[in-house]
């Protein structure tokens, strides 16, 4: 249970936003809408820790970031604009190497089968530099199908995807937020999932 | 609770930045080239007068070598930075100080201990006696970790930044200078027959103070350029 | 003194009470910068050993020393603008730096000037200068890190962070470069005896105060330009009458 109140941001000189608060719960998909540069990547960010916000808290589960730190650390995974995966290791390394550092190791076959559902048959071994861009960025999102982690904050996800990915990534939300997980996300393309009413914040 | 042990975690991050720069062999060597070559440099622009080639060996090598760890710094953390895999590690609820170290660790295996191991054969070019060898060698090992570890500061605040390599000098070099001092004094020492041993157990104090604090205030000075 | 110094840690307030500051520190400076240079130049008397050369003394002196001073009061200014998160004490430790820099460069300039007719050498590897010439990389560091972050709040904090680290490394330099120097033998810049003459001790203070004066005053100004700068798009910057015209 992700609550914010009263969050405020600045970057540089200016103030992004002020006085944000919502609340999210299990199974609930939150859309960050706003025109460019009015701080939804800066919103995510602050979630995910690395900035400080200027005034205003975020709980999870009733406790402030700021004293939680592991805790919070352990349910949450990030995607944003870059893909996080080393181009000298192949796919299945980057995500051997993900999950031994998020502490919820997984086993080569699991692994295997979250790159091919993810469309990567047959490119698990291969080195992340000759894969396209779309496929690198399956490659990233295949990280989300083998984490435990119950708050996603992704930051345009469905970049570099073509049609069926963008299929595939409403199917795999959908299933997280069946589970009683919870996704944060930002979206130039539309992003739906089927049976789950999307709530909108609007940044100004 | 998904915390690795330290060990378990510094032995992941180890292996990955071994295996990183492995796939990237260049990188390493140059590093390695960088430092003979400027060791090599030096007869040819002073001459070839072994009395003062010998006086002026243990402080041409340690010059080398804090160039070539300079050199080497933009390694650590700019390609991970670079990629994203830097700020995901600061997601994971490990601590970061530990997995500074063990990137610390990996550039000193790949930067440092190939300097170290080197430096022998450098040392006979300056017609250096067996002793004075021995303690260059002692003194390059325990004080290359502090270069390195010196070097991860630097690095760690000028994340991203333009100026490169030469402002992470700037700021890393004046901190060296106690490691250089003390590395070349032990050698000096020992030519001149008195004991290396105060200077080296100098190296080994730097060398503790600098494991307490710089993964520390590495991952501090980390968090403050993901900002 | 019952004054609510909180209220001064604003930056918008700390402008004005600056401004109205700086000449009460900047006449006094400039003052005791001349009393200092007369008495130095003219009173003192001869010295036995170095002749009319040693006079330098009275601006290399008080120069290193404030060096190092200011070092210290900029680090902990950065220090209190990282733990407590106020603006206006990174501010000051960046208002700080070039004077501190500034003395430093005098310093080793002075030295060398004094080492020429001391020594027949424009420099001399004495631990003391040696120090100075590394504390003076550790200012151009920290101005030069200061310089390429544009984000005025990492800035900030990265050169708090360093300023810190720089100042726990100062005496490691300095006994480092200590035991270097009588290692390799090298010479010492001393003053010809340890009692010195009333009129060099009062030129020496003169000169030790009006630089002090001098540097806080030239500080403030800095600050204050670093406020307008940070400030330019409130309010209260806009409603000042430097501004309004």
């Amino acid at each position: 249970m992700l609550e914010v109140t009263g969050l405020a941001c600045a970057r540089g000189e200016h103030q992004l936003f002020a006085g944000l608060s919502f609340a999210l719960t299990g199974g609930e998909l939150l859309q960050v809408q706003g025109e460019n540069g009015s701080g939804k990547t800066t919103l995510l960010r602050t979630l995910c820790g690395y900035i400080q916000p200027s005034a205003g808290e975020i709980r999870w589960h009733g406790k402030s970031l700021r004293e939680l730190d592991d805790e919070y650390y352990a349910n949450i995974v990030y995607l944003g604009h870059a893909n996080a995966i080393k181009d000298e290791l192949n796919a299945l390394e980057n995500l051997r190497i993900s999950s031994a550092l998020s502490g919820w190791a997984v086993s080569d076959s699991v692994a295997i089968a979250a790159l091919r559902r993810m469309g990567l048959r047959g490119r698990e071994t291969f080195p992340v530099k000759v894969l396209s861009q779309g496929q690198r960025r399956r490659v990233a999102l295949a990280r989300l199908l083998i984490s435990k982690a119950s708050l996603w904050i992704l930051d345009e996800p469905l970049a570099a995807l073509d049609v069926n990915a963008v299929g595939l990534m409403q199917e795999i939300l959908g299933e997280h937020l069946g589970n009683h997980g919870m996704v944060v996300f930002t979206t130039h393309q539309t992003l739906e999932v089927a049976g789950v009413a999307t709530r909108l914040l609007k940044l100004s | 609770m998904n915390t690795l042990s330290v060990y378990s975690l510094l032995d992941l991050v180890i292996r990955r930045d071994v295996i990183l720069a492995m796939r990237r062999r260049a990188d390493v060597l140059t590093t390695l080239i960088f430092f003979v070559l400027v060791v090599s440099l030096f007869p040819l622009a002073v001459g070839s007068e072994m009395d003062m080639l010998r006086k002026m060996a243990p402080g041409v090598v340690w010059v080398a070598a804090l160039l070539a760890s300079m050199l080497s710094l933009g390694r650590m953390f700019s390609a991970d930075f670079q990629d994203g895999t830097l700020e995901q590690m600061m997601l994971v609820p490990q601590s970061l100080s530990m997995m500074v170290l063990g990137k610390i660790a990996a550039h000193w295996m790949l930067s440092g201990l190939p300097l170290v191991l080197i430096a022998p054969v450098l040392g006979l070019q300056f017609d250096m006696s067996g002793d004075a060898l021995l303690v260059l060698v002692i003194s390059l090992l325990i004080g290359t970790p502090v270069l390195s570890m010196i070097g991860a500061f630097g690095a760690a605040l000028t994340l991203g930044l333009r100026g490169g390599g030469v402002l992470v000098s700037l700021l890393v070099l004046p901190l060296c200078v106690p490691v250089l001092i003390f590395g070349t004094g032990a050698v000096t020492a020992v030519t001149g027959g008195v004991s290396a041993a105060p200077n080296l157990a100098l190296l080994g104090a730097f060398l503790l103070m600098s494991l307490l604090f710089t993964p520390w205030v590495s991952a501090l000075a980390l968090r403050i350029s993901m900002e | 003194m019952a004054i609510n110094w909180f209220k001064y840690s604003a930056p918008s307030t700390f402008y004005g009470l600056a401004g109205k500051m700086i000449p009460w520190l900047a006449w006094p400076a400039a003052l005791l910068f001349c009393t200092g240079m007369y008495i130095g130049f003219f009173v003192a008397p001869t010295d036995a050993v170095q002749s009319e050369a040693y006079r330098i003394i009275f601006v290399h002196v008080p120069a290193s020393i404030l060096s190092m001073l200011i070092y210290l009061v900029m680090a902990g200014y950065a220090a209190l603008g990282l733990i407590f998160n106020t603006r206006l004490s990174s501010m000051m430790a960046t208002a700080l730096a070039p004077t501190g820099a500034l003395f430093a460069f005098i310093s080793l300039w002075t030295g060398a000037l004094w080492g020429k007719p001391m020594w027949g050498a424009w420099w001399v590897w004495d631990a003391r200068l040696t120090s100075e010439l590394i504390l003076l990389f550790l200012y151009l560091g920290f101005i030069a890190l200061q310089s390429s972050i544009e984000d005025p709040r990492r800035a900030d904090r990265a050169g708090a962070l360093l300023a810190i680290v720089g100042s726990v490394n100062v005496p490691i330099i300095y006994f480092s470069v200590q035991w270097w120097n009588t290692m390799h033998q090298g010479s010492t810049v001393k003053l010809s005896g340890t009692s010195m003459h009333i009129a060099m001790q009062q030129a020496m203070f003169s000169m030790l105060a009006a630089m002090w004066l001098y540097a806080i005053a030239i500080s403030l100004s800095r600050v204050r330009s670093i406020i307008l700068e940070r400030e330019r798009n409130t309010l209260w910057v806009a409603e000042l009458a430097e501004v309004k015209q």
